[in-house]
């Protein structure tokens, strides 16, 4: 048999193809590349006096409890999740001038209180529907003043918008009447 | 020039996968550069809840992460199954003076005209009660860091009923 010198066997190179996939999905699996996404806050500043519970029977603040059971009491009645947003967008334009709600947006706070035994999933579902509430109330006053969608403002501009309409939310130090885990 | 090789066979030449793995190599390189694995071991079971009102956290290097969460299935043994904080790569047992070390460790590494913009990121599982929640937020007002992200989810049935 004649054999041929000048040309090496070939490696047969598809297992390596093998080896790189495998490498490649232990990568795929071990790299969690976490979902960066949240709802941004601005917690008020630390103060060592407790802040001031009188004001909270007045029209302009809206209260929303929630309790070690998960429930929701909003303004003294019981209330469910899915009807939060209206009401609180109601409350803080308050479209037909009532005296019960906010006199005017600049002057509508927020007042959330929730108790240590309540789920930090319910507690965010009530953060989430009270923000959605200004940032949809936001993206119709930028509709409204400028044209474009509240996303597509320069910094100014969301300014002046947040400014008419400020998001005023305090948080009160929770209650200890549930179990805690 | 008289001894060419007779063909043997009417076999197709196969086609050569010689490139095919450094293709692989490629996209194995460039995944090892976009996922940064800087986090370390995580030692609670967080699953975060899900929201609709989500605004993406800009420059990981500028964001410090807290993990609230029940210990994971090694670590119960030690820690018990009680929610716990981890920081780093450890738990927090004293929240104010941890969490206050935990930010200031976190500032080293950030240039001082940018410490306004150092975000907070919130990771706590769904199930946690607001004690525990509650106690980090005071201890990070109390360390002073304010701009805070409570880390969730994207809700697809919430969002599609909104638009």
């Amino acid at each position: 048999m004649a054999i041929d010198k000048k040309t090496a066997p070939e490696i047969n190179a598809g297992s390596m193809a093998d080896i790189a996939f495998l490498l490649l999905i232990f990568f795929l699996v071990t790299t969690t590349i976490d979902s960066d996404k949240g709802i941004t806050v601005q917690l008020p500043p630390w103060s060592e006096e407790p802040p001031d519970p009188t004001k909270l029977a007045t029209r302009n603040v809206f209260s929303v409890l929630v309790n070690a059971n998960d429930q929701l009491l909003v303004r003294d009645e019981p209330t469910d999740i899915n009807t939060l947003r209206e009401r609180t967008k109601e409350f803080i334009i308050n479209p037909q001038g009532r005296e019960d709600l906010a006199a005017s947006p600049t002057q509508a706070i927020i007042s959330l209180k929730n108790d240590r035994g309540t789920t930090y999933e319910v507690y965010l579902e009530v953060y989430n529907e009270l923000k959605a509430a200004y940032d949809e109330l936001w993206e119709e006053e930028s509709q409204k003043t400028f044209g474009v969608s509240y996303s597509d403002l320069t910094t100014d501009q969301k300014r002046t918008i947040r400014a008419k309409i400020p998001l005023v939310l305090s948080e009160a130090e929770p209650t200890s009447f549930g179990e805690e885990d | 020039m008289a001894h060419f090789q007779k063909k043997r066979g009417k076999s197709t030449p196969g086609i050569s996968t010689a490139s095919l793995p450094d293709i692989i190599f490629m996209l194995l390189f460039f995944f090892m550069v976009v996922t940064v694995m800087r986090e370390g071991e995580r030692m609670v079971q967080v699953v975060t809840p899900q929201a609709t009102q989500l605004e993406k956290l800009e420059k990981k290097s500028l964001v410090n992460t807290i993990y609230i969460g029940r210990p994971t299935q090694k670590y119960q043994a030690i820690y018990g199954t009680r929610p716990r904080v981890q920081l780093d790569d450890k738990f927090s047992n004293h929240l104010d003076a941890d969490i206050a070390l935990f930010l200031e460790q976190h500032k080293l590494r950030v240039n001082e005209q940018l410490w306004g913009q150092i975000t907070t990121s919130i990771r706590a599982d769904r199930e946690v009660t607001m004690g525990i929640v509650t106690d980090v937020k005071t201890a990070l007002r109390k360390a002073n860091q304010l701009k805070i992200n409570y880390s969730a989810t994207p809700d697809a049935a919430r969002l599609a009923q909104m638009n």
